[in-house]
């Protein structure tokens, strides 16, 4: 957060305290992608409408029920921002047409997983930047393709064992640097946010939601099903995404990228991956250390460069 | 009303521009280009109030227009071959969410191996999505079914995505004269769009394109889809009256000609339909009962007026500009479904595949189709499907390989 926002969240007290997202979804329980859009449609409001690319939330809308106040749009998996460019751009004609009024007017947001925005979709989504389409993308990155029960997907961290990654190794390709991808091409925003640490997010999609153009947020969904842990570990997980330096909580604006929540103290991050089945191989049946320190090194090495900079 | 000499690419942008289409997202691919070009060049000059977004691909173009549909905007874009084969998820996709659109695609064959020039294979593989499709044989055509494909798609009892499909190269490309209306006459013929419920406004939450869960509503609106499609029907025999009385023109389901009194027809569809009819008439010249049949609706299909005007006939060939492998023509398939148990049906109906990537069909293979359907009806034998290609084609193909060869076998080692 720069030191010019004024921000109306400033401690938790302050975040909405009634949910505009109803309950009684197909998601699964305790997951931290509804935990995120929960929060993310508090701070939007109503005057939306999401347009979604296939993956698990393509089942918040299910004929005759959905859990938004405001509209929905289903497109395809490849495709969720040309809808949202076809959308903003018949409310633009009408507006200037005067066939609607301003107040008719919605904020148009894309929402996709990992495996829409990571991949299949990029071409539309790096499009739609490019063109400078006023639209908020907000993906809820599970790390996998996990409606289909979490097959390895451009999203996936290295060394996680997936449902097609399932050797004494995990997963051994990287996962991708979407931000700075999405960041390259010099949209109005950027972010890194997750559902466990509210105030960051609010903040996050409040600025978001006062900026014109392509304003992008990426958050980190614990995954119970994908990941394999208790459901009631969820928000823990996401916190331990954020202290062992695993989810870097960031933003881009302007040409630059801010850290918005740097702790004092780092946990190791084995911390955060004991707790989670999917990489349970790094830990039994015997401990793998040459992993374990590979992940650990590589996350150093990242806020290494943020010291650095 | 003026009159132009312009191709059908120039007469498809006409009729979006006098339909006064709002919004145009749009891809470039041969030969379909000249259209957005045009289009393009209009909204630059003030001459169109339309916003066009150059997209980066046909999926996301047809994505964008039945959003946009949706959204409650009169909506035009274009397309062709690779490009509609590119969009065909959401080309089956879109027509589910009840958006009227207007689609103009240029026919041309598809890839392997590639080619520029034109057949209906691209079409066809729409022709189960929920698009209706609206094919035609003039420049002229191609400005007036444009129009009409906007009242149809928007009609309260249609409310689906029209196609209005003209061929590569022999309309796209080619120039006649063709009556451009007046703007005015366009608007009485045309109102403005009236999205009616189907539109995302602040106020009034609407979800789209959503899930259902199990195969009843599946059913339920997969068929109720249908309906409507079959429901434009009667919707176009209003509207093609309408634009009759307004313009002068008439645009039937069917094309006839010549056919009331002949004994053999041709039944062929797009712009080699008027080779056909050259044919007709020569053949007529020389005594022979021959008459032409053109649909120029494909969805929905015009089955009754099909039956009407073929009954009593004694041999239809088919002429079908498009191949389904391992099956044949589809128009051929088309018919026999239309006419087969029908008491008065013609007992001869003959598949010949021609045309294929822009091959002509020559005056004489017209004469051939119809000596083919006289000596099956006398031998009292339906003939098998023909693919038309000559002997010099073989040997043109034949010098083709033998260069092939040489080079692999004799060349740069």
């Amino acid at each position: 957060m720069s030191e010019q926002t004024v921000t109306i969240y400033k401690r938790m007290k302050d975040l909405p305290s009634t949910r505009l997202l109803g309950a009684g979804t197909p998601m699964c329980a305790g997951c931290g992608g509804l935990q995120a859009v929960h929060e993310i449609y508090d701070i939007l409001g109503e005057k939306t409408v999401f347009v979604n690319a296939a993956g698990c939330m393509t089942l918040l809308a299910v004929y005759p029920f959905t859990p938004f106040r405001g509209s929905w749009l289903y497109t395809s998996m490849a495709s969720a921002p040309a809808g949202a460019q076809g959308v903003r751009d018949a409310l633009d004609i009408l507006l200037a047409k005067q066939r609607i009024k301003q107040e008719q007017d919605l904020d148009v947001v894309v929402l996709t997983g990992d495996g829409a925005a990571y991949g299949m979709g990029l071409s539309s989504t790096s499009s739609a930047i490019e063109r400078g389409l006023d639209f908020i993308y907000v993906c809820y990155d599970n790390e996998g393709y996990g409606n289909t029960g979490q097959q390895t997907s451009a999203a996936t961290p290295h060394g996680a064992r997936t449902s097609t990654s399932t050797d004494a190794r995990g997963f051994g390709g990287f996962k991708k640097d979407l931000f700075a991808i999405w960041a390259a091409h010099r949209p109005a925003y950027v972010a890194t946010v997750i559902g466990s640490e509210p105030l960051d997010l609010a903040r996050k999609i409040e600025k978001a939601k006062a900026m014109k153009g392509p304003r992008l947020i990426i958050a980190l969904s614990p995954c119970p099903t994908g990941w394999d842990f208790d459901p009631m570990e969820s928000a823990e997980i996401g916190h331990l995404a954020v202290k062992t330096g695993v989810w870097p909580l960031k933003e881009y604006e302007n040409g630059q990228v801010t850290h918005t929540k740097v702790p004092s103290e780092w946990l190791p991050v084995e911390e955060y991956l004991k707790k989670q089945g999917r990489f349970a191989h790094l830990f039994k049946p015997q401990r793998n250390k040459a992993l374990i320190s590979e992940i650990q090194t590589r996350v150093d090495a990242y806020w290494a460069e943020v010291e650095r900079a | 009303m003026t009159r132009a000499l312009i191709t059908g690419n120039q007469a498809a942008a006409w009729g979006a521009r006098l339909a006064r289409a709002d919004y145009m997202p749009a891809f470039p691919i041969t030969p379909q280009t000249e259209i957005i070009e045009t289009l393009a060049g209009w909204i630059d000059s003030g001459e169109m109030d339309c916003r066009m977004v150059m997209m980066e691909s046909e999926h996301s173009m047809i994505t964008a227009a039945g959003a946009a549909a949706a959204t409650g905007v009169r909506v035009f874009t274009a397309t062709s071959s690779q490009g509609l084969m590119y969009a065909m998820e959401m080309i089956y996709g879109v027509p589910g969410m009840r958006a009227p659109f207007v689609l103009v695609n240029v026919s041309r064959g598809l890839q392997t191996p590639v080619t520029l020039e034109p057949d209906h294979t691209d079409v066809l593989a729409a022709r189960d999505s929920g698009f209706l499709q609206i094919h035609c044989a003039t420049c002229q055509e191609v400005l007036d079914q444009t129009l009409i494909a906007y009242r149809l798609a928007e009609h309260h009892r249609v409310r689906l995505p029209v196609i209005v499909n003209l061929d590569g190269f022999y309309l796209s490309f080619t120039r006649e004269p063709v009556e451009i209306p007046d703007p005015a006459a366009v608007d009485r013929f045309l109102p403005g769009f009236d999205p009616e419920t189907t539109r995302f406004r602040a106020g009034e939450p609407l979800s789209q394109g959503v899930v259902v869960l199990g195969s009843t509503p599946y059913s339920y609106f997969r068929y109720e889809t249908h309906l409507a499609a079959l429901q434009g029907l009667p919707a176009y025999a209003e509207i093609a009256a309408d634009f009759a009385a307004q313009f002068g023109r008439e645009y039937g389901a069917l094309e006839t000609y010549r056919s009331d009194d002949a004994e053999w027809v041709l039944f062929i569809m797009g712009s080699f339909a008027t080779k056909a009819k050259d044919a007709v008439d020569r053949m007529r010249e020389a005594g022979w009962k021959v008459g032409l049949v053109r649909p120029r609706l494909l969805r929905p299909f015009p089955d009754e007026p099909l039956r009407q005007v073929l009954a009593g006939k004694r041999g239809v060939a088919v002429v079908d500009q498009n191949l389904s492998m391992g099956k044949g023509g589809v128009l051929h398939s088309e018919l026999a479904s239309v006419l087969y148990g029908q008491l008065d049906a013609p007992p001869i109906l003959a598949s010949f595949i021609g045309g294929l990537g822009g091959r002509d069909i020559a005056p004489e293979e017209f004469y051939e189709m119809i000596q083919v359907l006289h000596r099956a009806a006398e031998e009292g034998k339906p003939p098998p499907p023909r693919l038309l290609f000559t002997g010099d084609e073989l040997r043109e193909v034949r010098k083709l390989q033998a260069i092939a060869h040489a080079e692999r076998t004799e060349g740069l080692k």
